[in-house]
């Protein structure tokens, strides 16, 4: 029997530990917890765009029996926001609401149904402002401002970069390829509402149970608004009934009910409604984009400049961090010797864009993707072989200095080839039908927290005690993907024993040590690593003791299938039970702790710190369709993908987040929209939700989902714990640009933009029938006064990580001799 | 007078109400305007039915009536008056686990468990009467029950691994059990 690389837990499939009280109905959602004299709380919300508050009479409501407090704008004085750069929320607005859902008032009361028809009976005045719809317009529109921060008109936040002289590389390429596409925006739809029970003791601290994916940032974001210690605060994360980013951000209710309770003396609870939930939203940007991109005459990419136009909604949110991921992570995938990024976003009466699976990188991606469809067929090449031609190196720097360490993009394209047998369908199939290829990367952790520090991304602490029992506590929180599973698995693998003897404590900022949340696809690698550490802590620890008992050297000892024994005398060893009982005795009572902070990133200019991370995983897939060219409709025969995931801990999870990935892909890329209509004048001319309901906001079902087959490229990183990746948001990234490419090789119609519908589908074959080029997305790209772009030279062009232009410092000195001009 | 006149106080009366609950009887006061779902979850606390809407659109709060499935979001709970609902707190057989649980857990057929419940229910009825169901018969059957996490595939996995069972054939060669 081989040593300690022979894994015993590690890549077998199993039941997670928490399947079976999921499928008991055991598991408890922040739905599920009811407190004695528990109090109900509803929030008021506007059902204007944007307007002044001009009045709020909360009379009527306040005498209604079963009342027990109204709370306003009044009572929130302090603003809070995400992002340190984007502090513009509160919990209830207080002079000004910005789109219709902007919560203005709250009632608590004895159960939901008073609160319910108390809050309608509060009287809102309003002075309507004018409501910016259109992001393009939104960029000049200074008379409407949503917010008196950021820069002008609507803007919020401009970048610009350059990586290299990309317009020297584009004027000496033999082709450029200039592409506009639209990625409409689309919600989570997470199954479970978000919900939040919060409730005070004696001694004036307040605990919080929250659908939240991130219990850290909502424990800071709690003790700012509410201008409360943070040791009073205790936020616990229930287990979310699905996320995808859509709980990461910090919710008015859960400020609302934390105060409510504090003022009440008793449990105060939220759940909000499924229309309330569009309203919370935090979900994908639309994207406008420009690609540029020079080639070579053999298909090498020269260059590429993107740009980008964001449509934020109503507040910052994670805004500005998506802003540059629609940029950062271009390069992971192909060489891109040169590469220019300028984004922008603005700000519009709508409930607030954020992060959802794949934060800000599917839309560029999906853009790309079809332009190197485009490229191929240009230069008849097989679109899966330029790519083949292309992919970027392992251990390698790119130009906007990410570090890549293991890349099975090679691998993932090859699989998918072969799988779905490419080579005899790509530009071969009938009319009607088609094959199309597309790929992805995605981050396995950000590099950064959201507030900058210099403490680990992940803790975990582990406790053994003479029962032989094992818990590890940890902040992390299982969104429905597994993440307390991988604490077990790897405590288990270390500690050789039964991933079914670990106990978890998670999510919990009283009781676990900070995980930064469940976002960014950094929990398996983060509190994976932080895992591995104390457990070989505490290995270390029981291999001294037993060592000492069993008068052999420590090192030689394996921990296995319950066991702690010599290899060469299997016979002679310990029960895991004895070994911790030695190890108690020897040492008193026994705990441990391991800790993450991601490698230091090596870009060293300003916004280098979004994009970096410890890994990056890949994908590739091909989608097999079948239009139909009288009616449009598109059916999915099937999906291959390939997934690099270094190495699978739980395959049985790892391939759920391939084919959920895969599912909520296909979804984006045929129906789901969040859009929105005018009323009427002669109602309200309000700018609404089109379509807030799950009846009306439309998601694949169990007919519509195409088989998936999933193939797991398995090259362990040695950033990873055990060689880990991500999955739970990669996999998505291919799947909406691969069905493009799909629809266009069975009817030859170009469809720049999602959703991809039939009804675009057949005004593409209509305009190709009239001699049209058939293609059917944006016509332009809005001029945009781009700030001077900091000036990178990529790793190869001698640079240093470092921007050789500052224009920040430019700016900033400009400004300091103005005012000295100005003063004398 | 002000809208106090519609407050909790003045509710409508409640009425008894008795029906056959997972098996045993249950008597609970309910107004005539409780769906069954806040009967279920707030006044007898069996939380493990879900909602994802309480609009009838998603399956969260499927429960089996008379062994047929049903939205107890849209089902008063008076209407259950002398008939009989099973939830998945009721699946269980003594200590014994429904072999969809298991297969369940085992296969990947739940990720965040919310939409598990309704989806374990709706499988159970189509079990019950097409126990040698096919995978259409599956998706045709799962079709109101939304599922935001698995993209069904491996829900449709862990029913069929039960058929299988059911029939006495050997597991999948590759499945987890
Ligand atoms: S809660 Fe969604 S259908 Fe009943
Ligand atoms: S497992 Fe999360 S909604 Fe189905």
């Amino acid at each position: 029997m081989s040593k300690r690389d022979k894994f015993r837990v590690v890549g077998k499939p199993r039941a997670r530990i928490d399947g079976l009280s999921k499928t008991t109905g055991q598991t408890r959602f922040a739905d599920d917890i009811t407190l004695p004299r528990m109090l109900h709380c509803k929030l008021l919300r506007s059902h204007v765009p944007h307007a002044e508050i001009l009045d709020l009479d909360v009379s009527r409501a306040e005498a209604m029996a079963g009342v027990h407090l109204i709370l306003t704008g009044e009572d929130f004085p302090v603003t809070y926001g995400i992002l340190p750069v984007s502090q513009d929320e509160r919990a209830l607005c207080k002079n000004k609401v910005r789109f219709v859902g902007d919560p203005v008032a709250a009632v608590i009361a004895v159960d939901e149904d008073t609160a319910e028809r108390a809050a309608r009976s509060i009287d809102v005045r309003y002075r309507p402002l004018t409501t910016v719809s259109d992001p393009v317009k939104a960029l000049s529109q200074d008379a409407a401002r949503l917010h008196d921060y950021g820069e002008e008109g609507n803007i919020h936040r401009r970048l610009a970069y350059s990586f290299g002289d990309v317009d020297e590389s584009l004027a000496d390429s033999a082709h450029v390829f200039e592409d506009v596409f639209f990625y409409q925006g689309n919600t989570h739809l997470a199954l479970e509402q978000h919900a939040a029970v919060a409730a005070a003791d004696p001694e004036g601290r307040v605990t919080l149970w929250s659908s939240t994916q991130c219990p850290h940032y909502v424990h800071r974001a709690l003790s700012k608004a509410l201008e409360l210690p943070t040791t009073q605060i205790r936020v616990i994360a229930c287990p979310n009934g699905g996320g995808f980013g859509g709980k990461t951000d910090v919710f008015n209710h859960e400020i609302v009910v934390t105060k409510a309770a504090l003022r009440c003396g008793r449990p105060v609870k939220i759940c909000l409604t499924r229309e309330e939930v569009f309203y919370c939203h935090r979900g994908r940007h639309p994207v406008l984009m420009k690609i540029r991109t020079g080639v070579s005459a053999d298909g090498k990419l020269t260059g590429m400049h993107l740009q980008t136009l964001l449509d934020g909604g109503a507040y910052g949110s994670y805004g500005v961090a998506s802003t540059f991921y629609t940029g950062a992570l271009q390069p992971v995938t192909y060489h891109l010797p040169r590469y220019r990024f300028d984004a922008c976003r603005v700000f519009t009466n709508k409930p607030p864009c954020g992060p959802k699976r794949g934060h800000g990188t599917p839309q560029p991606r999906f853009g790309q993707e079809i332009q190197l469809d485009k490229i191929a067929e240009k230069l008849n090449k097989d679109p899966a072989e330029l790519r083949l031609d292309i992919v970027e190196q392992p251990d390698t720097l790119t130009a906007n200095y990410l570090k890549i360490g293991t890349i099975g993009l090679a691998e993932c394209i090859k699989r998918v080839v072969a799988r779905s047998k490419w080579q005899d369908k790509h530009r071969k199939l009938p009319f009607g039908r088609g094959v199309g290829i597309a790929c992805g990367a995605y981050l396995s952790g950000a590099g950064h927290a959201i507030y900058w520090n210099k403490m680990p991304h992940s803790g975990v602490q582990l406790k053994l005690d003479r029962s032989g029992s094992v818990t590890v506590f940890c902040g992390s929180t299982d969104i429905g993907q597994g993440s307390n599973d991988v604490l077990a698995v790897i405590v288990a693998e270390v500690l050789g024993i039964c991933p079914d003897n670990v106990r978890t404590v998670t999510g919990d900022t009283a009781l676990t040590p900070v995980d930064l949340g469940s976002y960014s696809s950094r929990v398996t690698l983060m509190t994976g690593n932080a895992a591995i550490q104390a457990a070989e802590r505490a290995r270390d620890l029981l291999a001294k003791a037993v060592a000492e008992q069993l008068e052999v050297p420590g090192e030689t000892l394996l921990f296995a299938d319950g066991c702690v024994f010599d290899p060469a005398d299997p016979d002679s060893g310990v029960s895991f039970e004895q070994a911790v009982v030695a190890a108690e005795s020897r040492f008193g009572t026994l705990g441990t702790v391991g800790s993450y902070a991601p490698p230091r990133p090596e870009a060293r200019f300003k916004g280098g710190g979004v994009g970096p991370s410890p890994a990056y995983s890949y994908s590739a897939a091909v989608v097999d369709v079948e239009v139909d060219p009288e009616t449009g409709m598109i059916i999915v025969n099937r999906v291959y993908i390939a997934h690099d995931i270094g190495r699978a801990l739980n395959p049985v999870s790892v391939e759920g987040q391939v084919v959920g990935g895969v599912y909520m892909g296909l979804g984006e890329a045929l129906m789901e929209e969040q859009v929105f209509r005018r009323m009427p004048p002669k109602l309200s001319d309000a700018l609404v939700h089109r379509c807030p309901s799950m009846l009306d906001y439309k998601s694949l079902s169990s007919l519509d989902m195409p088989e998936v087959i999933v193939e797991l490229v398995e090259n362990p990183d040695p950033n990873g714990p055990f060689g880990a990746k991500e999955v739970g948001q990669g996999p998505l990234l291919p799947i909406m640009p691969a069905v493009a490419n799909a629809v266009y090789d069975a009817v030859g119609v170009r469809i720049d933009e999602v959703p991809i519908t039939p009804e675009k589908i057949l005004k593409g074959l209509d305009q190709k029938a009239r001699g049209g080029e058939g293609r059917v997305g944006p016509a332009d790209f809005p001029d945009i006064q781009w700030p001077e772009p900091y000036f990178v030279p990529p790793p190869w062009e001698g640079g240093d990580g470092q921007s050789t232009n500052d224009p920040e410092q430019k700016r900033a000195a400009t400004m300091h001799k103005m005012d000295r001009t100005t003063a004398s | 007078m002000n809208d106090a006149a519609g407050s909790v106080l003045q509710e409508a009366p409640e009425q008894p109400l008795l029906f056959m609950l997972n098996g045993e009887q249950q008597r609970v006061w309910v107004s005539a305007r409780n769906t069954l779902t806040e009967v279920l979850r707030e006044r007898l606390g069996l939380t493990g039915t879900k909602h994802g809407c309480e609009l009838g659109e998603c399956g969260a709060c499927t429960v089996l009536l008379d062994g047929n499935p049903v939205l107890s979001c849209l089902l008063l709970a008076v209407e259950c008056e002398g008939r009989s609902v099973e939830t998945v707190e009721g699946m269980m057989q003594g200590a014994k686990l429904h072999p969809l649980q298991s297969a369940f857990a085992e296969l990947g057929g739940t990720q965040c468990g919310y939409c598990t419940s309704g989806v374990l229910l709706t499988a159970k009825a189509l079990l019950e009467r097409q126990p040698a169901a096919t995978r259409g018969q599956i998706r045709e059957a799962l079709s109101g029950n939304l599922c935001r996490c698995t993209g069904y595939q491996q829900i449709f996995e862990s029913v069929e691994e039960v058929i299988r069972h059911m029939q006495g054939k050997p597991a999948e060669p590759g499945s987890a059990s």
